[in-house]
């Protein structure tokens, strides 16, 4: 047993892929020689070789087109984004080519486009994006966006195993924050489109991903200690597919629910989530669905203004104790 | 009946070009004339509405399309291609079949897309063809991946992906063309010079001279030839198809040609000047100016063209008899196949059954 970060945990999830399968190789930008801008692919080069990791120009869109090509003929590529937020270089070919191309021409495209996405790191406009929104709506591609250590070891090993192209999101303030004890030697895989039930409760539900899985628990932590609420918080791990049942489930549990994104607010995953809660369990409410989510704003620098603009843990609070009360 | 008979001059043709086989030569113009026919069956089926969309010919580059795909090596698990819209020819070399053309163009159930994508959209890699996206440009970085595969895995195989003058204006045939060149890839890029991108000029489109200018730039070996030249393409293409295949990296022929068509057929061409169309149709038609080789040389007689052209007739008629009648998907056939997993989207509760 030992204890890892989420960073570290990824780290071991495609190094074990890429010990298992020769198939499996990664291309993407500085992630050769130097490791990848946050050391992700640190030594992978050395142990693998620079055909199965490959330094890229800059280019998301080719990075991705050339992930398609390879996968077609039947490797696995791991193509990294730098930085999410470059993945909209990328829009083109993963939503007119990839996402496609198994339904229009019967194409196999098993790849994953994975990088650090998030804020709550002073990162402004163009380093801390959470891109799933623009990406959830295109049918043929898969999200996935782990919130703990086992998840994104878990995760990362299920995307490359996975048939379909899957876009692997990794919060980069979780990357040395969270830490967590891993079983050695044996295998974590955390099967695609389902939810995890990150905390049981009776009060009211919280639905969220990502980095504000972390901040529900902490506003759950006050609101049992100050308000005696009893609060559930269903980590969903995969947006597409969503897990349906686990989101009704918990719906029929405690017929209140609370919708945490750190992503912006307008066309939001929240939206989904609450459209398909009133089509399948409307009569299971007490209570208005409640979204706490990003402001509608690109997400600025200075730590006053991302503070005001990104949830918090006082913000779900306060949500959530409006809804206990309704 | 020949329509003139030839001397027999056989011990006096010239050599044959470009190592090729007398029977391949003559296989060239058979897939020329099937390029062609069937483009002009599509038309009347087009006139018929029984083509379903918009009809793209590419009526005067059927030279370049077809010598480029023959220069590569053919069959199961081979050389793969990347063909647009105008290179029907490359792929009936590669072996698409006239009636899998009808069909996708028809929209039909048993259609190689079953009715998902229009035209000449669709692949088959153990043939070797990926067919487009419409997006032009992204084929580039497809193909670099493809050909990247190909290097990794040591196998010597090539890939050759063709571009219009208006495709290279794209940000992904940039950065497909400069990641292939940087990886080293074995691929060929054929950049089609066929002055019009819908209803735009070259001037309009690029501030170069020719489209081999671009690929230098890159630090690509680039070549311009006579597109509607069927040999000169032919062995432009497989001089970098075998360098390319040696380990030489990315290739660009540019080849010079002419959309005599318009964009679709229900363009009216009034953006292309009468006399250029006519100009080039009278003077410089690739496979009247094959012909006139094959004759000249002695390399092909008419009475064997003339039969060619009737068993490619005859082949498109009963292609055209076996599909036209035959039904569209079934509806809810369009639910299945986005994904691996889950393995057909929902059916609507307002659709239900």
């Amino acid at each position: 047993m030992a204890e890892v970060t989420f960073l570290e945990a990824l780290r071991q999830g495609l190094w074990e892929e890429m010990e298992r399968d020769d198939r499996v190789f990664m291309l993407g930008e500085d992630i050769g020689v130097y490791g990848g801008a946050f050391k992700v692919t640190d030594g992978f080069q050395k142990k693998f070789g620079e055909a199965r990791v490959i330094d890229t120009p800059i280019s998301e869109a080719a990075i991705v087109g050339a992930a398609a090509g390879a996968a077609h003929m039947g490797l696995r590529p791991v193509a990294e984004m730098q930085f999410i937020d470059f993945i909209s270089c990328a829009y083109d070919m993963l939503t007119n080519y990839v996402a496609t191309a198994r339904y229009r021409a019967g194409l196999s495209t098993p790849i994953v486009v994975r990088g650090p996405c998030g804020g709550y790191v002073r990162g402004g406009p163009f380093h801390s994006q959470n891109p799933e929104a623009a990406f959830f709506h295109t049918p043929g591609l898969k999200i996935v966006y782990p919130a703990t250590a086992r998840d994104a070891k878990g995760l990362i090993k299920a995307s490359i195993r996975d048939e379909d192209p899957v876009i692997y999101l990794e919060h980069k303030w979780l990357y040395r924050r969270i830490k967590e004890t891993l079983p050695e030697g044996e295998e974590i895989l955390t099967p695609i489109g389902e939810a995890r039930l990150a905390r049981a409760g009776t009060d009211l539900s919280i639905i969220t991903y990502g980095a504000t899985v972390w901040k529900a628990l902490d506003a759950a932590e006050q609101m049992e200690k100050e308000d005696g609420l009893s609060v559930e918080i269903l980590d969903l791990r995969t947006l597409v597919p969503l897990d349906d049942a686990a989101i009704m489930a918990t719906v029929r549990k405690t017929n209140k629910v609370l919708i945490v994104h750190e992503d912006t607010r307008t066309g939001g995953v929240a939206g989904e989530i609450a459209a398909r809660i009133n089509e399948q369990a409307f009569e299971w409410l007490d209570g208005p669905i409640a979204r706490v989510t990003a402001h509608d704003v690109p997400l600025p620098y200075a730590p006053t203004l991302e503070d005001f603009v990104l949830p918090q843990s006082d913000d779900i609070v306060k949500a959530a104790r409006w809804l206990a009360n309704y | 009946m020949p329509l003139h008979s030839v001397p027999d001059t056989r011990s006096e043709t010239p050599p044959l070009p470009a190592e090729l086989e007398r029977s391949q030569l003559v296989e060239m113009y058979r897939f020329l004339r099937l390029t062609r026919t069937l483009e002009e069956r599509l038309v009347a089926l087009y006139r018929q509405s029984k083509v379903i969309g918009g009809l793209y010919r590419s009526l005067g580059q059927e030279g370049e399309s077809v010598a480029s795909a023959y220069a590569l090596e053919r069959g199961r698990h081979r050389d793969i291609l990347s063909p647009l819209i105008r290179n029907l020819g490359a792929m009936l070399v590669m072996g698409a079949r006239p009636i899998e053309i009808l069909r996708q163009y028809m929209a039909k159930a048993e259609s190689p897309t079953r009715g998902r994508e229009l035209n000449v959209h669709f692949n088959d890699l153990e043939k070797g063809y990926l067919g487009q996206i419409s997006h032009l440009g992204d084929m580039v970085p497809v193909m670099a991946g493809i050909t990247l595969s190909f290097k990794m895995r040591g196998e010597p195989r090539v890939g050759l992906v063709y571009v219009g003058d208006g495709a290279t204006s794209t940000g992904t045939f940039h950065e497909g063309l400069n990641v292939a060149a940087v990886l080293r890839c074995p691929l060929v890029v054929i950049g089609e010079y066929n002055h019009w991108a819908y209803t735009t000029p070259p001037e309009k489109q690029f501030a170069v001279k020719d489209l081999a200018d671009k690929a230098r730039g890159y630090g690509v070996h680039a070549v311009t030839v006579d597109g509607n030249d069927v040999i000169a393409v032919y062995t432009a293409t497989r001089h970098a198809v075998e360098r390319a295949r040696r380990g030489k990296g990315v290739h660009f022929i540019e080849v010079k040609t002419y959309r005599r068509k318009g964009h679709a057929e229900h363009d009216d061409q009034s953006y292309q000047p009468k006399d250029e169309i006519e100009r080039w149709a009278k003077e410089n038609d690739p496979v009247d100016r094959f012909v006139k080789q094959l004759l000249e040389n002695g390399w092909s007689e008419a009475p064997e063209l003339e039969a060619i052209d009737r068993a490619v007739k005859d082949e498109i008629d009963q292609a055209t008899d076996a599909c036209v009648n035959d039904p569209l998907p079934p509806p809810e056939s369009a639910l299945p196949g986005v994904y691996v997993n889950p393995a057909a989207a929902e059916r609507l509760w307002f659709r239900g059954v």
